[in-house]
């Protein structure tokens, strides 16, 4: 039988972790880099609510002196007015701006938060009216205007906000407006 | 006078120590990864000041910038359910392999008259396939009722109904095709969800800054 035999005491048991280290660290950094640290960020928004059975008396109404329409339209453009436009006697006065950090539409919204409040203030409102704007996509805007847009209701505290379908009028509107402006 | 005797010190460093450093952050590493899911499209998504981060559970409805419409959700067992539930109920007949095959891939973008076909390719192949795959249809002449996304999205909300949707669109992608998908959520009564958005910063004086400085929390 062969035996095992240790020899002597001297025999240092140290081993040296020197590789393990460096195959450790290797291993950590490959570990960072792949690790995807930042988790990306969700936007929650909440439509309409939506039901072909609700009774005409449930709907929620919404005054003119409160309301805001923003129109989205091709090459980022913004088209706005005050009011909801249904009026055909008289037609609302389009604006047109962008996604601009100031002369954008954000002033535009605090202008009417603003007349909203004073109204309220001076008793031409009641206490609990809010400004209430609603967002009309037309087909050639794309997602980043309808985030882009959402992201302003958060930004200016908006309390009440709708994405709803755009109008035939509502394009008429924008194409009057492109018209006067030479287009 | 009488020479300092410096003692002779070993070079040799102790490991050990630095070994378990090593160690224990490269388990914290391991654990903490999440292998990325792979992506059937590469999606720009659009910035938005939300700092919410998104559900842990959730469906996802990845859009194209052309539109095509992707469907893919990560917890396995509800993948299981709802690939037997349409194997079923659409007759596709799927076999043993198309349902693994399903169980592990991505997402899907096919209508359900390719997913057979689609399953029986090998892994890189669908890979390579979902550069060009048609999407989801989320025809809306018909009705939503019927369109195979709502479908897709009826079956996975039977298996698990508190499973949030999440909407990885594009930034370039037209709303109309966005708006399908909205639609489509809104027949099924769904109302709220999720679009993934990127981080960007809040805009100085804005009223968001100052309800986030007077400690409200963002909705």
């Amino acid at each position: 039988m062969a035996e095992m035999e240790v020899k002597g005491g001297k025999g240092s048991p140290r081993v040296d972790l020197t590789p393990m280290v460096d195959l450790g660290f290797l291993l950590i950094t490959f570990f960072m880099f792949t690790t995807t640290m930042s988790k990306p960020k969700a936007m929650q928004i909440q439509m309409p609510f939506k039901d072909d059975k609700m009774e005409e008396k449930d709907k929620s109404k919404v005054k003119e002196s409160t309301a805001m329409t923003i129109l989205l339209s091709k090459d980022h453009r913004v088209y706005y007015y005050y009011g909801m436009g249904t009026d055909p006697t008289n037609p609302p006065k389009l604006e047109v701006t962008g996604f601009k950090d100031q002369g954008g539409i954000r002033d535009a919204i605090i202008a009417k938060k603003k007349e909203v409040q004073s109204l309220v203030a001076s008793g031409a409102l009641a206490p609990d009216d809010k400004i209430t704007i609603m967002i009309k996509p037309a087909e050639n805007s794309t997602t980043d205007d309808l985030i882009d847009v959402l992201d302003e209701m958060t930004i200016n505290a908006v309390p009440i906000y709708a994405v709803v379908d755009i109008t035939p009028v509502d394009l008429e509107f924008i194409e009057a407006t492109e018209n006067a402006n030479g287009e | 006078m009488p020479k300092a005797k410096m003692p002779r010190k070993s070079t040799h460093v102790d490991m050990t120590a630095m070994c378990d450093v090593a160690f224990l952050l490269l388990t914290f590493f391991i654990l903490a990864t999440k292998i990325k899911p792979t992506e059937p499209v590469e999606v720009r998504t659009p910035a938005s000041t939300s700092t919410t981060p998104i559900p842990d559970d959730f469906m996802l409805l990845t859009v194209s910038k052309e539109g095509r419409v992707f469907f893919s959700i990560d917890n396995l067992n509800v993948r299981e359910q709802i690939i037997n539930e349409i194997s079923s109920s659409k007759g596709l007949n799927l076999n043993e392999k198309q349902i693994q095959a399903f169980k592990e891939g991505g997402s899907i973008g096919v209508p359900f008259n390719m997913l057979p076909s689609y399953l029986a390719l090998p892994f890189p192949d669908r890979a390579k396939y979902d550069k060009t795959a048609p999407g989801i249809p989320t025809d809306t002449t018909a009705s939503f009722d019927s369109n195979e996304l709502a479908y897709w999205i009826r079956t996975t909300r039977l298996s698990n109904p508190n499973l949030r949707i999440a909407i990885k669109a594009d930034g370039e992608a037209a709303y109309p095709h966005v708006q399908k998908i909205i639609a489509t959520l809104g027949h099924q009564q769904v109302f709220r969800f999720n679009f993934i958005t990127e981080g960007k910063g809040v805009p100085k004086g804005s009223a968001l800054e100052q309800e986030l400085s007077a400690g409200k929390t963002q909705q």
